[in-house]
């Protein structure tokens, strides 16, 4: 007698109508209360992208996509809204019903369920299916990294191969007839989705992923309701990969995402596979950590929760979040950020997709200095009395400073604007100490006698994604892995695609990138001016020679001579020219383009130099002065949102806000001006700081001739336009050939310095952060 | 221990070989000592002499019985002298130069024309293989591999070509090389043949020093030269692109394809990778004549080989036998028959291990070529025959493979990753029987969820022996898990410790499920 054998039931996915197929999946949050109409308009288009008839599926991973990336991401993908103004890219749009450029001969026709689209040559079967609107599962698959072909979801059916084919490796040829939808597709995908389930642990309950893991969303396809795997399940060694990201190696899916990122994009060759079979990990081999500035992206790359955020591990769930889009102010690059709160609390900070700015990728301080914002916090006025910082009223607070400026000579007064200060502040700042007859003001970062007249001289003008296209590159006094993490990848990309050649004037650091140190001397510098130095054959040998000076060379006394040197250079090697500009300045600080664009310098007027003359010193959230700069006798005001350095020696406090809390416009260092959006709300009494400086003109009775926000932005508009046109770039003209300085003074002989001497550790917020006093201490000064 | 019994067998080898000379009626040379094949080669150049029975194709329905001065690989079991003396006597490096000379489109044509199909195991035409190469290079050197990481399991036949006949191997990647514009050629040999690394390596030496290799080799005008790379044992590096990865230094994980190492392969280069038998036995072929070797086996399957018989038979050994021969014929001519007899016969694995298994009654009268084990269900793979007889616990052997399998891949990607482990886990309780019914066909619908979705073959290989073992002895496993059961159930009853306390629940949950399983039929 024969016992029946019986399939084991392998379950039909769910059905896509039901709204119980979709309980991990969150409708998008509305995150445009506050961000500016384009991103609104952005927002609509996703949704009519949304609702043009591409498979339900296509539609959840569109709104989890959303979700990740914020609807800028849209702006790439679907092109809908663009009117024509941008033009997405190839090999780089996940989102669906994906454009391209490219010229019709280059371009091949495929038909994808029966579909015929045309695609450009050389592009995957994947990406072929992503023109025509359709969605293949993936997950080793990242369009920003090499292909790996391992995780094999993205099979789908080509008419005439008797297996399927992994899509993303497969090129796309001609007349090649693509089927997505069949049953061998849809057995091959439950097949391996199957097989990464055995191994997978099932604690989505307690997984830092859960909500808005790939895994997750496509098991709710192509998984099966139980499991019919009875053997032991697998479990892995968690790695230690320093304090910023957790493992959870056990729910690692093998698919080497994280790998290919440390390797291509970070540079740094620590992670890796070990081990062979089921027993594969990933892991470092022996112990360490993983240095790297841009290590927090491989939380986000991870399809899985094997990498989470260890600083936010067990306080979020990404459902119960508000996203706000916002800019990061850590340094002079303006990654764009989504900012993610629960109630009045920053959960955490990831990145946006904007392919001229920062990509995918943030630095670690920019995503993980948030919990800075939460510590030594000033949230209300203060005065020192006896010694002592006492709480005091608005009213009072602002009477003490009004008065206590009056009564000093305009010559004595001094404003320094901070870091992190938004235009709008600076502007307010600006014209009220303009109007008490102050003109001696500067941001931190640029110097004391800073000028501001040619634009082309202080910002990157071969633009941020421009300096992919380099071929040779010389950097003078900067270390540019350390000062702008994200300039430094896009400098790392042009070396790896088209073997760039760097040469390095300045501290020796390791850039993760093939660069030759020349030495630490400005002699180096005169003898490539002179043409007498190897380098410089290099540089006007190249096409697109570019050079990148470090905001650094202004703390030097001869910085004219070096500036002068270098702009000899530039002329000589033909970097400046109609059709492409290389000569590059990189600031350090996010307000110090806004704060020259808007002539935050000293006015010809202003004494310069000795600062013992000071009585009445402004600090807009400045903490880089020593106590030894500010003289014993002078009423020190500082306005900010931290009780940093410069709090301890303030005779007044006047509490404003932080970026996440304010809208306040940026200008990066390329030149684009960009905005934060208030994500939670202000600290105790805190208040906007534009709000503070127009509150304490008019009792000075100095009063501003605005008080709205648009009424700041109405006056920035007639001081510098660009700072009114959101998410554009303004290039600046190029310095023209008879505009080479006279070298004034000579150079001196004295290595050029550090300008950051902890990346983890720059302004009030990250000072104030654990986290990043956690990196300081794990890797020094990376 | 080996060497005692390889002479032993090989004395045997002779005796047999001259009785069986006779026995076919002594067509012109039935009389000629198995030591003296050397001698046609040596005197006069065989390509012009066709040997005695012409080609009468398509009549010829019968296979086998190789006659010794067909066989190509005439020091198989390492009678005479491996290196250069030996080999000049066997005929190897005969006039290589004007074989160099006769130019790259005339050697692949003349190989198109043998059809020769690749002898690692999945049997591509050579000659086509070799034409992939590019016509005119755009600057990058075009690179020959020599697959010589024989792990297959049962397959040992690259290993008798290296050690005794290494100049065959050489002289064929000089031709190979030639037949595929190539500047230098790579042969990666498995690690754990040290023996026959030492003797390619004293062979290469000797090639080198007689200017048969490196620049102008053998007087032709070309330059090739060729390096032997040691391998460090792992399976997949048998895999081409796994290799390709691992003689650049890297973890050897097969690569994705396409772009096909023809275009893209060692170091970017084009490069075509082939097995070391396919290479021995192309300068032969071109100097007897593609017609010459396309007149043994069947059509399409022509030629002779190299065949590894292992397992149950009362002598185990490499034999170079024309293709198409009967299974049954070569394991009772060769091998002196199945342990205990024809009838004694359980299975045969044909082709290496990653071949599904074969039950005697399609032993009894296949034969052994791609075609035609094809048909069947399984493959000639690398022709490593494994005989199994009915002592033999089926069900454990083909666990073993799945261990084998699983310790084997390299875990890139996720069928073959997952998937190996998890057969091999439920292998070992269908040893036992600790297994419901039904996960007979699990297990074969895991296979089919590896089968056909990996990037490199170890996949395919790890599923079909597991799929053979289903197919033909699907009753071995329904009678163990049945067997288990009772056991299971006996033991039960007869220890009452066992037994939960309150019996009526038992009977309450036997009953629940009587109707549940109704209510399911």
């Amino acid at each position: 007698m024969a016992p029946r054998c019986r399939r084991y039931p392998l379950p039909l996915p769910r059905s896509s109508t039901g709204s119980g197929s979709r309980r991990f999946i969150s409708s998008p949050v509305d995150s445009s209360v506050a961000a500016g109409s384009g991103v609104a308009g952005a927002k609509g288009s996703t949704s009519k992208a949304l609702n043009s008839g591409v498979a339900w599926y296509a539609g959840i991973r569109g709104k989890l996509y959303e979700r990740k990336y914020g609807s800028d991401f849209y702006k790439w993908g679907s092109g809908a809204s663009l009117g024509g103004v941008r033009h997405a890219r190839v090999a780089s749009m996940p989102a669906v019903g994906a454009k391209f450029d490219a010229k019709p001969e280059d371009c091949i026709e495929v038909s994808v369920d029966g579909k015929d689209v045309t695609v450009a040559k050389g592009m995957t079967v994947l990406q072929a299916c992503e023109v025509a609107g359709v969605d293949i599962p993936r997950f080793c698959y990242h369009p920003r990294l090499s292909i790996a072909g391992n995780c094999r979801m993205c099979l789908v059916e080509v008419e005439k191969t008797p297996k399927p084919v992994a899509s993303c490796a497969m090129p796309a040829l001609p007349g090649m007839k693509i089927k997505t939808t069949t049953p061998l597709v849809k057995k091959a995908r439950e097949g391996v989705m199957e097989f990464l389930l055995i191994n997978h642990p099932l604690d989505c309950p307690i997984c830092d992923q859960g909500g808005e893991c790939d895994l997750q969303d496509q098991s709710m396809v192509y998984g099966s309701d139980r499991g019919r795997f009875i053997e032991a399940k697998r479990s892995v060694t968690d790695k230690n990969l320093g304090p910023l990201v957790k493992t959870v190696m056990t729910r690692c899916i093998q698919c080497t995402r994280c790998v290919r990122f440390a390797s291509e994009i970070a540079g740094v060759q620590d992670l890796g596979v070990l081990g062979r079979g089921g027993a594969e990990e990933i892991g470092t081999y022996v112990e360490k950590l993983m240095v790297s500035e841009l290590s927090g992206n491989v939380i986000d790359i991870c399809p899985v929760g094997a990498l989470t955020s260890k600083p936010s591990a067990f306080t979020v769930r990404s459902w119960e979040l508000k996203s706000t889009e916002s800019v990061d102010v850590s340094d002079a690059i303006g990654a764009n950020i989504r900012v993610d709160s629960r109630g009045p609390e920053v959960m955490r900070v990831i990145p946006r997709l904007n392919e001229e700015v920062n990509e995918e990728w943030i630095s670690d301080k920019a995503r993980f200095a948030y919990d800075g914002l939460k510590r030594q916090r000033l949230n209300e006025p203060l005065i020192r009395r006896e010694g002592q910082l006492e709480p005091i009223s608005w009213p009072q607070a602002l009477k003490t400073v009004a008065e206590a400026a009056l009564k000093v000579n305009p010559d004595e007064m001094a404003a320094i604007a901070g870091k992190l200060s938004d235009a709008e502040s600076m502007m307010a700042l600006k014209d009220f100490m303009n109007r008490l007859g102050c003109e001696r003001l500067w941001v931190e970062g640029n110097s004391e006698d800073t000028v501001a007249d040619l634009r082309s001289n202080y910002l990157v003008n071969s633009t941020i994604a421009g300096l992919e296209n380099t071929d040779a590159c010389l950097l003078v006094g900067t270390e540019l892995r350390i000062e702008a993490p994200l300039l430094n990848h896009r400098l790392r990309k042009a070396v790896r695609n088209s073997r760039a050649k760097v040469g390095v004037i300045g501290p020796e650091t390791e850039l993760h990138l093939k660069a030759e140190h020349l030495g630490n001397s400005t002699d180096i510098l005169a003898s490539i001016a002179e043409g007498k130095h190897p380098f410089a054959q290099t540089l006007s040998s190249a096409k697109f020679p570019t050079i990148i000076v470090g905001s650094g060379v202004l703390q030097r006394s001869d910085k004219e001579a070096v500036l002068a040197a270098v702009q000899t250079i530039a002329h000589k090697a033909n970097v400046i020219r109609e059709d492409w500009n290389g000569y590059n300045f990189l600031l350090l600080n996010a307000a110090q383009a806004a704060g020259l664009d808007l002539g935050f310098v000293p006015g010809s007027r202003a004494p310069v130099g000795d600062k013992k003359s000071i009585k009445f010193l402004y600090l807009l959230g400045a903490d880089d002065l020593t106590p030894e700069d500010i003289p014993a006798d002078a009423f020190v005001v500082y306005q900010g949102h931290h009780g940093d350095r410069s709090a301890y020696r303030a005779d007044v406090i006047l509490p404003g806000v932080a970026y996440t809390e304010k809208e306040g416009t940026y200008e990066n260092t390329e030149g684009r001006t960009q905005q934060t959006s208030p994500a939670v709300p202000t600290v105790g009494d805190a208040r906007d700081d534009w709000k503070i400086i127009r509150a304490l003109s008019e009792i000075a009775g100095v009063k501003l001739p605005y008080d709205t926000l648009n009424g700041v932005r109405a006056r920035m508009l007639a001081v510098a336009p660009n700072l009114f046109r959101v998410d554009e770039l303004e290039p600046a003209t190029p310095l023209p050939k008879e505009s080479l300085p006279e070298t004034k003074g000579k150079l001196d002989s004295s290595p050029f310095k550090r300008a950051v001497e902890n990346f983890y550790m720059t302004d009030p917020i990250s000072r104030a952060s654990k986290t990043m006093a956690q990196c300081t201490a794990a890797y020094g000064r990376s | 221990m080996g060497s005692i019994q390889r002479s032993a067998r090989n004395a045997t080898r002779a005796a047999l070989s001259l009785q069986r000379s006779v026995n076919n009626g002594g067509s012109g040379a039935g009389v000629r000592a198995f030591s003296a094949q050397a001698a046609p080669a040596a005197s006069a150049p065989p390509a012009g002499t066709p040997p005695p029975p012409p080609p009468p194709p398509p009549e010829k329905t019968h296979f086998g019985g190789l006659s010794d001065e067909d066989r190509i690989f005439t020091n198989v079991y390492g009678q005479h002298d491996p290196f250069l003396k030996g080999a000049l006597k066997r005929g190897d490096w005969y006039q290589t130069k004007e074989l160099v000379q006769k130019g790259t489109d005339w050697i692949v044509n003349e190989m198109k024309k043998s059809g020769l199909r690749g002898r690692g195991g999945a049997g591509f035409p050579s000659g086509l293989k070799w034409s992939f190469m590019p016509k005119v290079s755009d600057g990058r050197p075009s690179y020959l591999v020599v697959n010589a990481d024989e792990s297959e399991p049962g397959t040992c036949k690259d290993r008798e070509i290296m050690r005794h006949d290494p100049h065959k191997l050489i002289e064929g990647c000089l031709i190979a090389g030639v037949g595929m514009r190539a500047r230098a050629g790579y042969i990666y040999i498995r690690g754990e043949y040290v023996n026959e690394r030492r003797n390619l390596q004293k062979a290469l030496a000797e090639a080198y020093a007689a200017g048969y290799l490196g620049k102008n080799a053998c007087g032709s005008g070309y330059d090739f030269d060729l390096h032997i790379h040691y391998g460090a044992g792992a399976y997949i590096c048998g895999e081409e692109t796994a290799l390709l990865e691992s003689l650049e230094g890297k973890q050897g994980k097969p690569r994705l394809k396409p772009p096909f190492p023809a275009n893209a392969g060692l170091y970017g280069c084009p490069t075509t990778v082939t097995n070391v038998e396919t290479v021995a036995v192309s300068p032969t072929i071109l100097r007897r004549g593609p017609e010459w070797f396309a007149s043994f086996g069947r059509k399409n399957n022509s030629g002779t080989k190299l065949f590894c018989v292992s397992g149950h038979v009362n002598k185990p050994c490499t034999v170079e036998e024309e293709m198409s021969i009967s299974l049954r014929e070569l394991i009772e001519r060769h091998c002196g028959g199945v342990r205990g007899g024809w009838d004694n016969l359980l299975a045969v694995i044909p082709g290496g291990s990653s071949v599904p298994l074969l039950p005697k009654h399609i032993c009894d009268d296949v034969i052994m070529d791609f075609d035609a084990l094809k048909a069947v269900q399984s493959g000639l793979g690398t022709a490593a025959v494994i005989v199994m007889d009915k002592s033999t616990d089926v069900v454990d052997a083909i666990a073993r493979l799945s261990y084998f399998y699983k310790h084997e891949s390299c875990g890139q990607c996720t069928p073959c990753r997952e998937g190996s482990p998890w057969l091999w886990h439920m292998m070992e309780r269908m040893k036992v029987g600790n297994a419901k019914l039904e996960e007979i066909d699990k297990l074969q619908e895991v296979t089919k969820q590896i089968e056909g979705h990996t990037i490199c073959a170890l996949g395919d290989a790890a599923a079909w022996p597991v799929q053979g073992l289903i197919r033909h002895f699907r009753p071995e496993l329904e009678k163990r898990i049945h067997e288990y059961a009772s056991r299971e159930l006996e033991l039960f009853l007869s220890d009452r410790k066992l037994w939960p306390e309150n019996l009526l629940e038992i009977r309450i949950w036997y009953h629940s499920n009587e109707t549940l399983l109704e209510e399911k039929e």
